[in-house]
């Protein structure tokens, strides 16, 4: 079992949980990521390593609410205790001095482009910052991102904070205004990440997009999160997670990742179900508001 | 150690137990299993174990034993089953095997033990049930609760497993009986490896394993899950840091291999090792009750390619979860098949349907990312390649189309490389598996060795097994004299 130290509410539906796990704080490195398992009858979900503190034996991990798995997850704080954590998996970025950098990172994808981002920065890069979120309450990682970046812009899809638009539409201005740009991160949904894949390739600038398939054990066992790099299959947990974005089918991804959309679904509406139901009964009890728990009890 | 046994306990002439039919094994009703995940056989009673162990000729040359992996002394352990000392026989078995009920259930005894074994040799004679009689003693000692500890002091070293699969629960549980400290390291989060992610309910229940490791925590072996050596901690620390006398790697072979033909990242295209995943580990069966998805198979066409043990295991687990046609489509004969016949026959009975001498070229999809059928092609057998088995040729013009909904590609596993990539100095052969020596499985790392798939390539349980064993005996030599001698390349 592995602890939550902390959990923390950074954003509307997105969570920032602080986990004991002393093996994985120990090795992380950025652009790694853990696979973690709530309970007996959860499945096995990956996501990036926002950050390790490997005095205090600790990782943090920061989670969108999106499907049953994750909002499972949402209803865990400090003290409660998941079943499985292990990693840290994949490659570690590739970290350098390139130059100039341009990290662009889209909804929650910048709390996990934040740690490649950190240490770009250290290794002596110029890094330009692109965050942004379908509205300003969604917006991730501001002032940490600023701290690491020479030049942070941040844009809303709504408008509602900084400036309106899209990521790209930012890169897009820096690249046709002659910044001169080395290396491109991409990370955020994948219609993003194509994007900037579509307006680097025009502008032959080296990109590196973090991909996050379907994924089961996370070291090369299952082959679930193959994807088609250059025409040829590669595993996203072992091969990657980072890959050149110009050789990346993101269509293939796309079509995978919707393989199991019905069944997510279905979970999704049973939990919700059962949250409600369970909920109505705490609060006869308790007047506790979340009160899912851990464990497998439904 | 070894128990003396009594002479003969087996009143039966020669002659006689020539004439008893081997006993059969009790088994759920083909129509019936097909939709369950429920064990197939079911296993002797008392009655039916004395009665064919009755039938050993107990031969002075025991073949039997030589054959075995293990090693197991075959016609120590029935004499006792004759005698009625069931429990003695599992003492005698558990003395080579450290997993009886497992092998008991897998082992393929019709490659090893059993194409020994004289009677098999006489015209319409079949060979002694070893394997039926190894499960049935093992789970009589489960069913009795008996345990053999070891009773030996504490030696101080500590060695590491890595990987709970067949070849590192062996060597764990051997030199745990020699009085070695071992922490076995697991990288999924449910211990026994194959046995757990690739080997399906029906022919192994997940309770069997959980015995069978019960067993070795009473031995004292430690077991941690959720690490991922070469990545949560590589080799070099568990020989630093933390103190490790010796490591042992068995980490499986892994990596399932696709064909590199059009249509392989369509929806409803799985590796064998994700299909069985998702059922065995997963239970993504159960869904939604286990959060794990999987394609609902009910009604729908599939097909799995390769004629292998996880072949037959992903075709028969997709029947159990209500495919409407069950294929198996082999490139050669029937002949050549490397399941065990047991499988296939087991597989025929349940009605799966065998295409021999066909090979997919291509996946074609509906338009709309899922797969619809697969494109064949005929095959004939040429000359034998280096496998020693005939190659199959393509015939020309003898395209069809298989219509299917799922299909699950099981034509082998290539090394995971995360262990061998992190571990300086870790000598591998140029497919990547590790290169160990074949009698004391040394790698080129002082104090490092190396068994089962990660070393030969997929395998079976049982050789697996075997590697642990010698690997097991040697550990014990370097831990006891420090002597290491630098293998063979």
């Amino acid at each position: 079992m592995f602890r939550i130290v902390q959990a923390q509410l950074l954003a509307p539906g997105i969570k920032r949980f602080v986990i004991e796990a002393p093996r994985i704080a120990h090795k992380q490195k950025p652009g790694q990521f853990v696979i973690l398992r709530i309970n007996e009858p959860g499945e096995r979900i990956p996501l990036t390593i926002e950050s390790s503190d490997p005095v205090a034996g600790t990782i943090s991990i920061v989670v969108q609410a999106v499907g049953k798995t994750t909002h499972l997850l949402h209803c865990l704080g400090a003290g409660d205790s998941i079943a499985d954590v292990v990693g840290p998996l994949g490659k570690p970025s590739e970290i350098e001095r390139f130059g100039t950098v341009a990290v662009v990172g889209g909804g929650v994808g910048t709390a996990m482009a934040y740690p490649t981002a950190a240490a770009l920065k250290r290794a002596g890069n110029r890094v330009i910052s692109i965050i942004g979120a379908r509205t300003k309450e969604l917006v991730l990682l501001e002032k940490e991102m600023g701290a690491v970046s020479d030049i942070l812009l941040v844009t809303t899809d709504d408008g509602s904070y900084a400036e309106k638009g899209f990521v790209t539409d930012k890169l897009r201005d820096l690249i046709q205004t002659g910044t001169h740009i080395d290396l491109v991160l991409a990370v955020g949904p994948v219609v993003m990440m194509k994007a900037v894949a579509e307006l680097t390739r025009a502008a032959q600038i080296r990109t590196v997009v973090s991909l996050n398939p379907i994924m089961i054990d996370g070291t090369g066992m299952c082959g679930g999160c193959r994807v088609l790099i250059d025409g040829k299959s590669e595993f996203a947990c072992v091969d990657g997670p980072e890959f050149d974005a110009h050789r990346v089918n993101f269509e293939v991804l796309v079509q995978r990742n919707a393989m199991y959309r019905e069944a997510e679904k279905r979970s999704m509406e049973e939990f919700m179900r059962e949250r409600a139901a369970q909920e109505e009964r705490a609060r006869e009890q308790t007047g506790e508001p979340c009160a899912v728990l851990p464990g497998g009890e439904r | 150690m070894t128990k003396t046994v009594a002479p003969s306990a087996n009143p039966l002439t020669l002659k006689e137990r020539m004439k008893v039919p081997r006993q059969l094994m009790p088994e759920q009703d083909a129509a019936l299993r097909s939709t369950n995940f429920t064990e197939v056989n079911l296993g002797y009673s008392p009655e039916l174990a004395r009665q064919e162990a009755m039938r050993c000729l107990e031969c002075a040359k025991t073949t039997c034993v030589q054959k075995c992996p293990v090693g197991v002394k075959v016609k120590e352990f029935v004499q006792l089953i004759v005698a009625g000392d069931f429990a003695g026989a599992a003492a005698k078995i558990r003395e080579d095997n450290v997993l009886p009920a497992i092998t008991g259930r897998v082992c393929p005894q019709e490659d090893h033990c059993e194409a020994a074994c004289t009677l098999g040799k006489a015209k319409n004679v079949r060979p002694l049930g070893i394997g039926y009689l190894e499960r049935f003693v093992s789970d009589y000692e489960q069913r009795m609760g008996i345990r053999h500890l070891p009773k030996v002091p504490p030696t101080g070293k500590k060695v590491a497993v890595v990987g709970s699969g067949p070849s590192g629960l062996t060597v764990a549980g051997d030199l745990a009986q020699k009085g070695h400290k071992v922490r076995v390291f697991e990288a999924l989060h449910e211990l026994g490896g194959v046995l757990v992610y690739g080997i399906p309910e029906f022919r192994l229940p997940k309770q069997i394993i959980r015995e069978q490791l019960d067993y070795l925590r009473d031995m004292g072996v430690e077991f941690e899950t959720d690490v991922v050596v070469g990545r949560t901690v590589t080799i070099d620390e568990l020989m630093g840091e933390e103190g490790y006398d010796a490591v042992f790697i068995g980490t499986g072979a892994g990596s399932p291999q696709f064909m590199g033909i059009p249509g392989e990242h369509l929806n409803g295209v799985y590796s064998a090792n994700e299909f069985l995943t998702r059922i065995n580990l997963m239970k993504a069966y159960q869904f939604p009750r286990y959060d794990e998805p999987m394609v609902d198979l009910h009604g729908k066409d599939v097909a799995v390619i390769g004629g292998g043990n996880t072949a037959l295991d992903a075709i028969r687990s997709a029947l159990r979860l209500g495919a409407r046609n069950a294929h198996v489509v082999y490139r050669r004969s029937e002949a050549e098949m490397p399941a065990r016949i047991e499988e296939v026959h087991h597989a025929q009975q349940e009605g799966i349907e065998f295409h021999m001498l066909t090979n997919p070229v291509e996946f074609l999809s509906d338009g709309k990312g899922w797969l619809a059928a697969a494109r064949c092609v005929r095959m004939e057998l040429g000359e034998p390649d280096a496998s020693g088995r005939r190659r199959p040729i393509p015939i020309a013009g003898s395209e069809f189309e298989l219509p299917l909904s799922v299909v699950v590609i099981a034509v082998g596993t290539s090394a995971n490389p995360i262990v061998q990539s992190t571990t300086p100095g870790l000598a591998t052969d140029k497919r990547g598996y590790i290169q160990a020596d074949t009698t004391t499985q040394r790698t080129s790392r002082k104090g490092v060795f190396a068994g089962g798939d990660i070393v030969t390539g997929s395998a079976t349980v049982i050789l697996a097994m075997g590697a642990g064993r010698r690997a097991a005996k040697s550990i014990h030599e370097y831990l006891t004299s420090s002597v290491w001698e630098i293998p063979a390349a």
